[in-house]
């Protein structure tokens, strides 16, 4: 079981539903997020491009924060998924340095915290939040193991790319370009 | 042209605007682990070499600091810590994928040792020290004929002290600055460098500050090819890593680091040993405080311009 996730830049408008509805469903404290939107403008007018990112954790398969945490706090948990163990976390920020994403961040409390893939929905059958609240319906998640599932169709139909390949992080969130 | 921005906004904690995880306190516990590294292997080496009555301060003076110091830098870890109830999961648990998993069990080990070797030599820096309790002055009688193997893993453990620090930080391939093999040895020569000057520093003859006044001129020679060669490296690299150096060359930290750590904490002190080698009369406290200094500034550098380099945006 390998969950990923798939965001279809194409249909992406930036809109930040999906930052919103995963700090509501996560009870994410003020002012923090667990996913954001990047918008890239490339070229000289008139010839320019947009493109649309919801990024979050990609939830690497060889992922540097789950081998850098001194107390295992960070570990890959069910369809690996990264997650931290709250009452393991020490707070020394190495996870936060070694993630080229950015994508960890200081919780109030102490601990560092992330995007878990809403597991607490995903082992109901749920699709995380993000992906559900989508308005456009440009994202997709599922197991890539299982070859019917949205997110291995997707990733099989469409062009697709991921953020620094070249740092060897594995990830498994798939822009489809 | 090409711009990307967080359109949705984001200011998290430790990430925005830039990555800030680490203060002074880091600086700090790599400066004083360094220096703890380079008195520990000293006395180690030269015990081991049979020469404690050539270097007294070497091998029985300057290791009793080494337990303040290791202690002081622990507590500067602990402050640093943002969930500090908790800082007892590190021992539950060995994981050897993670440098810093090895610091906390080096540690472990390390400071005891430290403790024990200053517990041996206390007199050199107390004479008319009591330990009040006989079964003590029993239990050194015994350890101290394991001063040998003792000698043999002050030796083994400084380098790893030593190393380590730059190899957590390298490991960090998300941070271009950091991210490069030659850290770890270059974190290692200067510890080992300022801890030959903390000898030099507090030694009364003249001959044992002479012959450490050779080895930090070695180190500091060998300091400064690997300095020289990171931002080679860096050069010679992908984009990030030429991004990252160029803080450096030009950038904010050009005249920090070239001046402070390269000026006055090598090539200077370098050059006053080498005269005051050749019998040219200059105060010898000048060129160890001038490494000790610099060494400090090194580490603060890094660690802050470090957080500074990035891949993204």
């Amino acid at each position: 079981m390998r969950y990923a996730m798939a965001v279809d830049t194409k249909k992406c408008v930036g809109c930040s539903d999906c930052v919103v509805a995963c700090q509501t469903e996560n009870d994410v404290p003020i002012g923090y997020c667990r996913d954001w939107v990047v918008e890239v403008t490339d070229g000289t007018y008139p010839q320019l491009e947009l493109e649309y990112r919801s990024e979050r954790c990609n939830h690497c398969d060889n992922s540097p924060c789950v081998r850098c945490c001194p107390t295992g706090a960070s570990h890959y948990g069910d369809g690996g998924i990264v997650k931290v163990e709250k009452h393991k976390c020490i707070g020394c920020g190495a996870c936060v340095a070694s993630c080229p994403y950015d994508a960890r961040y200081g919780h109030p409390e102490g601990y560092v915290d992330k995007c878990t893939f809403c597991d607490h929905r995903v082992k109901q059958g749920q699709d995380p939040a993000c992906v559900a609240v989508c308005p456009t319906k440009c994202m997709y998640f599922g197991d890539l193991d299982d070859p019917n599932s949205d997110v291995s169709q997707v990733v099989k139909k469409r062009k697709y790319k991921t953020l620094i390949p070249e740092a060897g992080t594995k990830p498994q969130l798939y822009f489809l370009i | 042209m090409r711009e990307e921005l967080i359109v949705s906004g984001r200011m998290n904690p430790m990430i925005d605007p830039q990555l800030h995880i680490w203060e002074w306190h880091i600086p700090a516990y790599l400066f004083l682990g360094g220096l703890a590294a380079g008195i520990m292997f000293f006395a180690g080496y030269f015990t081991i070499k049979g020469k404690e009555e050539q270097y007294p301060t070497a091998t029985k003076l300057a290791p009793i600091f080494v337990p303040v110091l290791l202690v002081l830098g622990l507590l500067f870890l602990f402050l640093d810590l943002k969930h500090k109830l908790y800082f007892w999961r590190l021992y539950t648990a060995i994981k050897l994928e993670s440098p810093m998993s090895w610091g906390a069990w080096t540690l472990m080990l390390v400071t005891p040792l430290s403790m024990v070797w200053a517990a041996l030599n206390i007199k050199t820096l107390f004479p008319k020290w009591d330990w009040k309790f006989k079964v003590i002055d029993d239990a050194l009688d015994i350890i101290k004929t394991y001063k040998t193997p003792m000698a043999w893993a002050m030796v083994i453990l400084a380098v790893i002290l030593g190393i380590y620090t730059g190899i957590l930080l390298s490991a960090f391939n998300a941070r271009p600055l950091w991210n490069t093999s030659i850290l770890g040895p270059l974190f290692l020569t200067s510890g080992l460098s300022t801890g030959a000057a903390a000898v030099i520093v507090l030694s009364k003859s003249k001959k044992e500050r002479h012959v450490f006044a050779k080895i930090d001129l070695l180190l500091i020679a060998i300091e400064l090819f690997l300095i020289v060669h990171m931002f080679m490296g860096f050069r010679a690299s992908t984009q990030v890593q030429i991004d990252a150096a160029a803080m450096f060359l030009g950038g904010q930290f050009t005249a920090p680091f070239w001046v402070l750590v390269v000026g006055f904490g090598l090539m200077i002190p370098a050059t006053l040993e080498i005269l005051e080698l050749r019998n040219k009369k200059i105060p010898y406290m000048v060129a160890p405080v001038l490494v000790l200094v610099g060494g400090f500034a090194f580490r603060f550098i890094i660690a802050y311009a470090g957080q500074m380099s990035r891949w993204l945006y």
